[in-house]
C-alpha cells in the first residue's frame, strides 16, 4: 500500500485483536540506543525540545502510525499537553504508556530506601486519601493498595487521552517474575482494566517464562511485548524457546528491538519477524519521516496493514 | 541445586535475589534484611523464607553460598562470619573500606579454598571482556596508558543523609562508583605501584566526595588515569568507558561497543583487520538464563554459581582482585589528603635547587 506524501494514511488497527499492528516507540527521543553511546547522545541533542519530538510524532501520524508506545518520562507529559490542546488534529492518536519510568524509582530507592521511594511517588492530589490507602497497605503487608496508587500517579499525565493498552515496564515485570511475585501481575491487570478500561500489557526480556506465569495466574490472552529479532538479541531462553512459547500460548505479542539496535539490515529484520508465529504488532523507533515510511512499507509488504 | 542465601535487600540485593531465584540450578533458601516490611511483603507474596538475623539465616537455612549486598560497612563482619563457616561468598562492591580488611578476607578465603567474588560487573560486560581478550592477545602491542572514566547522574543536589552520604560508612563517589572503574583498570593493567595527583572533589555532598581524579602508576613505566564524576546530569545513567593506548594501536570501549584501531605492524586477532575495527554489544554479548538489568548482572552470578558447583576457588573477580581495588582506593585517599605536589610559588626554587621531592603540608583540602 502506498500513500501520497501529504495524505493522512489509514491507521493500522487489526480488528481481530484490537491492537494496532505498527506502534511507534520512544527510545530515540530519550537518548537510548543499545549499540552506541554516541548515537544516543546525538539523538538526545536532536530531541532537546519537545517540538522536535512532536514533529516526528506528526510525521508518524501522517504516515498512518498512530499509536505511541511510550514511557512515563516527565517529558512525555509535555507531549500529552500538546495532544490535549489539539484534540481534533489527533483524534486518531493513542498512547500505550509503559510504567514506571524505571530510572527515577531506581535512583529513589538508592537515595531514600524502599519505603522512602514509595512515599516520594505517592500522588500529591488527594494526598490524605493516598496516605491512608498507602499506610494501611503497608501495615497489612499487602502490596495491592500501594501498587494501584503508583499506577494512578503514573497515569496522571495521560488524563483525557486515549490509553487502550497500559504496560508494565520490563524492569518491574522481570523483577517480579524473578522474585516469583506472581500476584502482582494480577493486581496490575485488574486495576488497569477496572480503573482505565484498558488492556494490561507486559514488557519483558524473558518471554517464555512470563507467558507460563501469566497463564498460571489466569491472565488470558495477554498483551506482551518483548525483544524479538533474528539474531536473538536479548531474548532469554533463546530463539527456539521464543518460537515454542509463541506457538503454545494464546497471547498478543508485540515485537520490539526487531532491528536489534541496527545490527540487522531492515528488510531482513522485518521479513524474519513477520514470519514468526503469533506476532500481532511491531513497535519501532525512528527519527525521520523517511525511516518511518520505510519501516511501514517494509511491514506492509509482509502483513496486511 | 545450590543453596544460596541473599543478605541485604536494597536495589542490588533484590536484583540478585530475583536472578538467583530464576536460576534453574539455585535454590534461594532464605533472604535477610533489617527492614521487616520488605521481608513481610516478600514472604507473603513469594513464599521465600525470611530472616531479620544474619546468624539465624546461616544457622537455619544452611546456605552453601551467600550473596551479601548490605551497606559496605557491614561487609567485613558478614563476609568473615560466612567464610569461617565454610560458606562461599559473593559480596557487593566495595569488598571492604580498608586495604587491611580486604587482605584479611582474601587470605581467609584462600586458606579455606572457598569461592569468592565481588560484584564488579564490568568484568562480565561483553565489550569489556573483548578488550581484555585483545590486550591478552597483544593486539595493540605494549600498553602505555589507560584512561578509565565513569560519569552519571547520582548526586545532583545537596541532600539528606543515608549511609551513602557518610564517609565512614563507605559512601561517596570513590567507594561507591569509582571503585568500578579502578577495578576495570587494574584488571587490564595489573596492580598499581603508586598513585599521584589524586583529587576527590566535593560537588554537592557535604561529607563525601562526588568525584575521583587520579593518576595511577604501573610497573614498567605504564600509567593510567581515572576520571569519575557522579554529579553529571548530562548522562542518562552510569556510563563507564576505557581508552587504552599501546605501541601498536588504541582501543576504546564502553558497555555498548569496542572500537579498536590497529596499526599495520600490530598482531592482528582473527576477525580483526588493520585500521579501525568496530564490535557491538549485540554481537559480543552471550545469552543469559534470565535478564533483569543487563546481561552482566546475570553473567556474574552465573559464573559464581558455576564455580560454587565445581568447588573452584580460582576465577574472575575474586576477593584477591577486589583487594587490589580496596588498596588502590586507600592509596588515593592518602594521596588526596596531601594536595598538589608542586606549587606555583615553589617552582623556581624547585628548578634551581633540584631538591628531592618534599612532602608538603601547605595545601589542605578546603573545608
Amino acid at each position: 500500500m502506498s500513500i501520497a506524501p501529504d495524505a493522512v494514511g489509514p491507521a493500522q488497527v487489526s480488528s481481530a485483536t484490537g491492537l494496532d499492528r505498527l506502534l511507534f516507540g520512544d527510545n530515540q527521543f530519550f537518548g537510548i540506543n543499545h549499540m552506541s553511546e554516541e548515537k544516543a547522545r546525538a539523538q538526545a541533542m536532536r530531541f532537546r525540545e519537545v517540538e522536535a519530538v512532536i514533529d516526528v510524532l506528526d510525521a508518524a501520524y501522517e504516515e498512518g502510525v498512530r499509536t505511541f508506545m511510550c514511557t512515563t518520562h516527565d517529558r512525555i507529559a509535555l507531549v500529552c499537553d500538546h495532544m490535549r490542546a489539539n484534540p481534533e488534529r489527533y483524534s486518531g492518536f493513542a498512547f500505550y504508556p509503559g510504567m514506571p519510568y524505571a530510572h527515577k524509582y531506581a535512583n529513589a530507592v538508592t537515595e531514600n530506601g524502599m519505603l522512602g521511594a514509595v512515599k516520594r511517588f505517592l500522588p500529591e492530589e488527594g494526598l490524605f486519601d493516598a496516605a491512608i490507602r498507602g499506610g494501611a497497605s503497608l501495615a497489612k503487608k499487602d502490596v495491592e493498595g500501594m501498587t494501584t496508587l503508583l499506577i494512578d500517579a503514573e497515569m496522571k499525565m495521560f488524563q483525557g487521552l486515549r490509553t487502550p493498552v497500559i504496560f508494565l515496564q520490563n524492569l518491574v515485570v522481570d523483577l517480579l517474575l524473578g522474585l516469583g511475585f506472581k500476584d502482582a501481575f494480577r493486581v496490575f491487570a485488574d486495576h488497569v482494566r477496572e480503573r482505565y478500561g484498558a488492556e494490561p500489557g507486559f514488557i519483558t526480556m524473558n518471554l517464555p517464562l512470563l507467558l507460563r506465569v501469566l497463564d498460571e495466574v489466569g491472565i488470558e490472552d495477554p498483551v506482551v511485548c518483548a525483544n524479538i529479532n533474528k539474531i536473538g538479541f536479548r531474548m532469554c531462553g533463546g530463539l527456539d524457546a521464543y518460537e515454542a512459547a509463541l506457538r503454545e500460548h494464546r497471547c498478543r505479542a508485540i515485537a520490539m528491538s526487531v532491528y536489534a539496535s541496527g545490527a540487522i539490515p531492515p528488510a531482513e529484520a522485518i521479513e524474519w519477524v513477520c514470519e514468526q508465529p503469533n506476532i500481532h504488532s511491531i513497535v519501532f523507533g525512528a527519527s525521520s519521516r523517511a525511516n518511518i515510511r520505510n519501516t511501514r512499507e517494509l511491514v506492509a509488504s509482509h502483513w496486511e496493514l | 541445586m545450590i543453596r544460596v542465601g541473599v543478605v541485604g535487600l536494597g536495589k542490588m540485593g533484590l536484583s540478585h535475589h530475583a536472578l538467583l531465584n530464576a536460576h534453574p540450578e539455585v535454590e534461594v533458601v532464605g533472604v535477610c534484611d533489617s527492614a521487616k516490611y520488605v521481608l513481610g511483603v516478600l514472604e507473603k507474596n513469594t513464599g521465600v523464607a525470611t530472616y531479620s538475623d544474619y546468624g539465624r539465616l546461616l544457622e537455619e537455612a544452611k546456605p552453601e553460598a551467600v550473596v551479601i549486598a548490605t551497606p559496605s560497612r557491614f561487609h567485613v563482619e558478614m563476609v568473615r562470619t560466612a567464610l569461617e563457616r565454610d560458606i562461599h561468598v559473593f559480596c557487593e562492591k566495595p569488598l571492604t573500606l580498608t586495604a587491611a580488611d580486604a587482605d584479611l578476607l582474601a587470605g581467609l578465603a584462600a586458606e579455606r579454598g572457598l569461592v569468592t567474588q565481588v560484584g564488579y560487573h564490568n568484568r562480565f560486560v561483553a565489550a569489556f571482556q573483548e578488550v581484555k581478550r585483545l590486550l591478552d592477545f597483544g593486539a595493540i602491542g605494549e600498553v602505555t596508558h589507560v584512561m578509565g572514566e565513569a560519569y552519571g547522574p547520582v548526586v545532583l543536589k545537596p541532600k539528606g543523609k543515608t549511609w551513602r552520604s557518610s564517609k565512614s560508612e563507605g559512601g561517596g563517589c570513590l567507594f561507591d562508583y569509582a571503585a568500578h572503574v579502578i577495578n576495570l583498570v587494574h584488571w587490564y593493567m595489573g596492580a598499581p605501584v603508586g598513585v599521584g595527583g589524586t583529587v576527590l572533589p566535593r560537588i554537592f555532598s557535604s561529607e563525601t566526595d562526588d568525584g575521583a581524579l587520579s593518576t595511577l602508576y604501573f610497573e614498567g613505566g605504564r600509567t593510567g588515569q581515572i576520571s569519575v564524576d557522579w554529579s553529571d546530569e548530562s548522562y542518562r545513567k552510569m556510563t563507564t568507558r576505557v581508552t587504552i593506548w599501546g605501541t601498536a594501536g588504541r582501543i576504546f570501549a564502553d558497555r555498548q561497543e569496542v572500537q579498536a584501531y590497529l596499526r599495520e605492524d600490530a598482531k592482528i586477532p582473527e576477525g580483526y583487520e588493520e585500521g579501525w575495527n568496530l564490535r557491538y554489544t549485540t554481537e559480543l554479548t552471550k545469552p543469559v538464563w534470565f535478564y533483569l538489568r543487563g546481561e552482566e548482572y546475570s553473567a556474574q552470578l552465573e559464573a559464581f554459581v558455576e564455580r560454587v558447583g565445581r568447588g573452584e576457588a580460582e576465577g574472575e573477580g575474586g576477593f584477591e582482585s577486589a583487594a587490589i581495588t580496596d588498596r588502590t582506593i586507600a592509596m588515593m585517599v592518602a594521596d588526596a589528603e596531601r594536595g598538589p605536589s608542586t606549587l606555583a610559588g615553589g617552582l623556581d626554587d624547585e628548578i634551581t635547587t633540584a631538591a628531592t621531592p618534599r612532602r608538603r603540608r601547605l595545601w589542605r583540602k578546603a573545608a
